[in-house]
């Protein structure tokens, strides 16, 4: 369930907009940080807030590379699969983050804190590797920096007061 | 060193303000033409400068804008497009985080020249980052009454809201990108009406890219001949931005002139290629071009030296390959990249583009044989039937592989194995370590074929 909050929240956001279906991806990514991902509960509201049928709002949610249709983990790792990373060894950052993290790509962790997708180039090509974790590039990268990262991320989940 | 013009005010740690803008003289433009131009003069102004659009496909942004129609309908809209997903592109992404007024101030003059109301900057969800700059620079614009209601005290409203993507390639794609902000699956409209005249939500709609829109204030400060003379060529108008990456020693973006050669940028800006690396093939303009190879070395980077031979400048993003690495390979990366973007709706980019993937990749595998190379070939010409340019345009690559590159496809087909990929036994760690500009412990070897073929 939403809470009155943030229903009230988009509601507004909504009622400020000439065409509210051009929220659509707004309003779902609002949906998707308060669930965690877009549940079937999130798909109907969000279409329901907006006025769009829970199909069209469907379409959308299933279209689109940073909607997640599936539960996802706290930290969203998208290592970057295009040309100048490929050239880099992209493959090698993804079977280094598989093997310490214990999981496949598009899998996530049994602790729920990291998943590990592959997505678009990512436009740093000049730091090839690279990957974005929660929309935040991370280049040039090494199995040690990656540890460090890493080691970094799941630090900061231990402290409540910094988890999502 | 040619003059700076895009990147004036770049930065090492942050975007430029809008007093440090002003001070290189920012807005002087916009203050010229709301009050002493009309629209129809800066059209013709940027007609005359002879911009052409910095997106990929390079139409005439003059013309571009007067298509839409002096008694049109109104509201009109400009669409400042940052969904900047080629791959090797990220000049757009680097010229927002620089100087973003430059950028607003570029829209706010492309609005005045067509009397639009409203402009959406359409950004895609890795650059979040500049999506924040460009919604906080708006607000101090805003302030200072360079963009909102009634702007510098003239009869000229206009305003932009910013649009987060939820992130697909084929969102870049003009009539695409209107789908994605009307809330609708974002399908590219084949023919379909004219979107100067009808665009978003049925109304007049001029979609930019970027790097197009921040030339304009020069174009307008300056005047025509002077964005001309900026250019290397005769046939150029201009500086462009030229990103490069893969094995070249500085990977960056570059602002030179628009036809600067290839080889001046390769071994000039760009610190040349990685110890023991040479020049085997590049991209010239993102993924969506052919592989261009060391005979071209020295052409000029501009639209028509390119089109005369038989090349594109699309972004202007050289993507540089080293003797060391397959180039089946690194075709079978970029068309899995593109079968993964195609939005699925028309039948030869849904369908051809995974056939030709899997052809590639039993290539690539050891498992081809020669019927394939027709095959890719009839396959690849088939894309022309798409919908919109996306299909036509990934499949680039494999028609400069066949062109430049065919006698690497059948080495793979003669020997029954990738010949780049010798060592691919040992571990992966040792792969990782075994190339990169020094960046890596160990790189660079020439001779070591371990790791030529990053598959």
């Amino acid at each position: 369930m939403l809470t009155e909050e943030i229903r009230q929240k988009i509601a507004q956001e909504i009622a400020g907009c000439e065409h509210p279906r051009e929220k659509a991806v707004d309003v779902m990514y609002v949906l998707q940080r308060h669930y965690g991902y877009m549940t079937d509960e999130a798909v109907h509201e969000a279409a329901q807030l907006l006025g769009m049928t829970p199909l069209e709002l469907d379409e959308l949610a299933t279209f689109y590379d940073f909607i997640y249709r599936q539960p996802v983990g706290n930290y969203v790792i998208h290592v970057c699969d295009g040309a100048a990373c490929w050239m880099h060894h992209e493959r090698a950052v993804f079977d280094y983050l598989c093997r310490k993290l214990g999981v496949e790509i598009g899998e996530t962790t049994l602790d729920g804190l990291f998943t590990v997708l592959p997505t678009a180039c990512i436009g740093n090509c000049h730091l090839a590797p690279a990957m974005l974790i929660n929309g935040k590039c991370y280049g040039l990268l090494t199995p040690e920096k990656i540890d460090d990262i890493l080691e970094q991320l799941v630090c900061e989940a231990c402290q409540p007061v910094l988890t999502k | 060193m040619s003059e700076m013009v895009l990147f004036k005010n770049r930065r090492e740690d942050r975007a430029a303000t809008l007093d440090e803008y002003r001070q290189s003289g920012g807005y002087e433009a916009l203050i010229t033409a709301v009050t002493t131009l009309s629209p129809k003069d800066v059209q013709q102004q940027v007609l005359d400068a002879g911009l052409r659009g910095r997106g990929g496909a390079g139409f005439p942004a003059g013309r571009k804008w007067a298509g839409v129609p002096e008694h049109g309908h109104f509201p009109r809209y400009i669409l400042p497009n940052t969904d900047e997903m080629e791959p090797g592109t990220f000049k757009d992404r680097i010229l927002v985080n620089a100087d973003p007024h430059l950028v607003l101030e570029g829209i706010i003059l492309a609005a005045y020249a067509v009397s639009a109301e409203r402009g959406v900057f359409f950004i895609r969800p890795s650059y979040e980052k500049d999506a924040e700059i460009i919604e906080r620079e708006l607000e101090v614009a805003r302030q200072a009454n360079l963009i909102g209601k009634n702007i510098l005290g003239s009869s000229f409203s206009f305003d932009i809201t910013v649009h987060r993507s939820g992130g697909r390639y084929i969102c870049g794609e003009a009539s695409a990108q209107i789908n994605a902000i009307q809330g609708k699956r974002p399908n590219p409209v084949k023919g379909g009406p004219h979107m100067a005249e009808q665009g978003l939500w049925g109304k007049p709609t001029i979609v930019n890219n970027v790097e197009t829109l921040a030339c304009v204030p020069g174009i307008v400060r300056h005047g025509a001949d002077w964005f001309k003379g900026l250019a290397a060529t005769p046939t150029g108008a201009g500086n462009k931005l030229y990103c490069v990456s893969g094995m070249v020693q500085q990977p960056d973006c570059y602002e030179l002139p628009i036809g600067t050669r290839l080889s001046e940028i390769i071994e000039g800006s760009a610190g040349g290629l990685v110890a023991g690396s040479t020049f085997k093939a590049c991209l010239p303009g993102g993924a969506s071009t052919s592989f261009m190879p060391k005979q071209f070395f020295d052409v000029e980077m501009d639209f028509e030296p390119l089109k005369k031979i038989g090349h594109r400048l699309g972004t202007g993003a050289i993507i540089v390959f080293d003797q060391n690495t397959c180039l089946v390979a690194a075709t079978l990366n970029l068309i899995e990249y593109f079968a993964r973007e195609s939005c699925g709706w028309c039948t030869p980019c849904r369908e051809g583009l995974p056939f030709i993937r899997e052809i590639l990749r039993a290539i690539e595998n050891g498992e081809g044989k020669e019927e394939y190379i027709p095959m890719l070939r009839q396959m690849a010409d088939h894309m022309n039937q798409a919908y919109c340019a996306f299909a036509p345009g990934a499949v680039q690559p494999v028609l400069g592989l066949l062109n430049y590159f065919e006698e690497e496809i059948r080495e793979h087909i003669s020997q029954k194995k990738c010949p780049f990929c010798a060592g691919h036994q040992g571990s992966k760690q040792a792969l990782w370590t075994n190339r990169g500009n020094g960046r890596y412990p160990g790189a660079a070897n020439a001779e070591d074929k371990f790791a030529s073929c990053p598959i």
